[in-house]
């Protein structure tokens, strides 16, 4: 069984200048009191992998509101418009990707792939720089993996061995990202006994758990 | 009804009962107000699941939301499932149709959606894997934007998909891309043939007879 932290342990874990992949789609799925602690410490020069910025205050927001990241790799930010001011300013450089590739990318990275072959983005501007492969008479883009130091994951459940089931379109990009970063940190909404979970229903399983955070406890 | 109904109302007919549907954010959104519930047409939110319905005042789950960030209800048959699952099942053929907004469209019928270059960056979100692997679809968007044509010739801003769309359906017209060029099927009710054209770059090609678009 694992030990669990506070918030304030696991978040002092995490160097200023990681390269973070956050789970969440639009702040739904993201662990917020994760990120509410990287704030409280200033942890700046992060580079992040997400789906998108949020809105200002809400989820991986947060951290553009304080200026924390210097790099972001999203699939939208439309929704965000202190990420586009920052991005229009120069303080921060935004890299964008298809949604669907952003997922290849990253489970590429957690599943040990050379990369992915997709036919989105062909000829487009997010092709630029991108190999192009023919494949039976039709082109596809390679995509190379991503890989992280540090995954944050919001989960419903966590069991003490770190075993880990979602719950609806909360689910989104946590379960890729717990597999494609060194150290995987986790935020439920509940924490329950082992055995809780049934194996059948674990969407990610402990062994790639680094970090179970209760949000209960103080420093 | 206004411009927007119109057009949903009218993309509403090309939705087959019992077909898999992902509609973008926004006007595409209101098309499920004119899908008859028995139809059994299911929705995906590219965001993880299939099944998204309507909700209840005040039933908020804050784990159930569509992709544009608002909160929704999931109909008896939903399935929530991951992003790169979400992702496979657009670019693996498994979706019957999208629906699109556009901010042009060329006489090729290829899309422009996500990026003003220079003004409005907001990212491409799913558009990308939308357009290019959906089984069909459909642009929904309003004629022109302020008083420009959005139905152009060659396209002047970033394309989404090479991919040549299916349907434009807009308040004044339904034009079916082809190989030949931009076909004008229909019309709105009230909408003759040259209005259409002078609020459209592109040439278009006139289908014989233009029908009147039947709305649901």
């Amino acid at each position: 069984m694992k030990k669990t932290t506070s918030v304030t342990h696991a978040v002092d874990n995490i160097p200023a200048g990681a390269i973070i992949m956050i789970g969440g789609f639009m702040g739904v799925g993201t662990p917020e009191h994760l990120i509410d602690e990287l704030v409280r410490q200033n942890k700046g020069d992060l580079t992040l992998i997400a789906n998108d910025t949020a809105r200002p205050g809400i989820g991986i927001g947060k951290l553009i509101d304080a200026h924390l990241v210097k790099r972001v790799t999203a699939s939208h930010i439309g929704t965000n418009p202190e990420t586009q001011r920052q991005m229009i300013a120069e303080e921060l450089t935004v890299e964008l990707v298809p949604q669907g590739t952003l997922a290849e990318q990253i489970r590429c990275g957690g599943f040990g792939l050379g990369g992915v072959l997709t036919p989105t983005a062909v000829g487009t501007l997010a092709a630029e720089g991108k190999r192009t492969i023919e494949i039976d008479g039709k082109e596809f883009l390679l995509e190379l993996p991503f890989k992280a130091d540090v995954a944050l994951i919001k989960a419903q459940q966590c069991d003490y061995y770190g075993n880990l089931q979602y719950r609806l379109t909360a689910q989104n990009f946590n379960p890729v990202m717990a597999m494609a970063a060194t150290t995987v940190f986790v935020e439920a909404e509940e924490l329950v006994p082992a055995g809780c979970i049934a194996p059948d229903d674990v969407h990610t399983p402990g062994t790639l758990v680094d970090y179970i955070v209760n949000t209960k406890v103080a420093a | 009804m206004n411009a927007k109904q119109l057009i949903a109302r009218r993309v509403a007919n090309e939705i087959q009962p019992g077909s898999l549907v992902n509609l973008g954010i926004g006007l595409p959104t209101m098309v499920a107000q004119y899908v008859p519930p028995e139809s059994d047409v299911f929705f995906q939110s590219e965001n993880g699941i299939i099944g998204s319905g309507g909700l209840p005042d005040g039933m908020d789950n804050p784990s159930l939301s569509d992709a544009g960030g608002g909160m929704i209800g999931a109909l008896p048959g939903a399935a929530a499932f991951d992003s790169a699952f979400s992702f496979g099942l657009i670019r693996g053929g498994h979706l019957d149709m999208t629906v699109l907004g556009g901010l042009q469209v060329d006489s090729q019928g290829r899309l422009a959606n996500w990026i003003i270059p220079g003004k409005m960056v907001p990212g491409m979100g799913g558009a990308m894997d939308l357009v290019t692997s959906a089984r069909k679809v459909i642009v929904a968007m309003i004629h022109t934007a302020k008083g420009q044509a959005k139905i152009v010739d060659e396209l002047k801003l970033p394309m989404t998909s090479g991919r040549r769309v299916d349907l434009i359906v807009t308040e004044l017209a339904v034009i079916k891309p082809s190989e030949q060029g931009l076909i004008l099927e229909e019309v709105a009710p009230g909408v003759d043939v040259a209005q259409v054209q002078a609020h459209t770059d592109a040439k278009l090609i006139v289908s014989e007879p233009v029908k009147t678009m039947a709305l649901s």
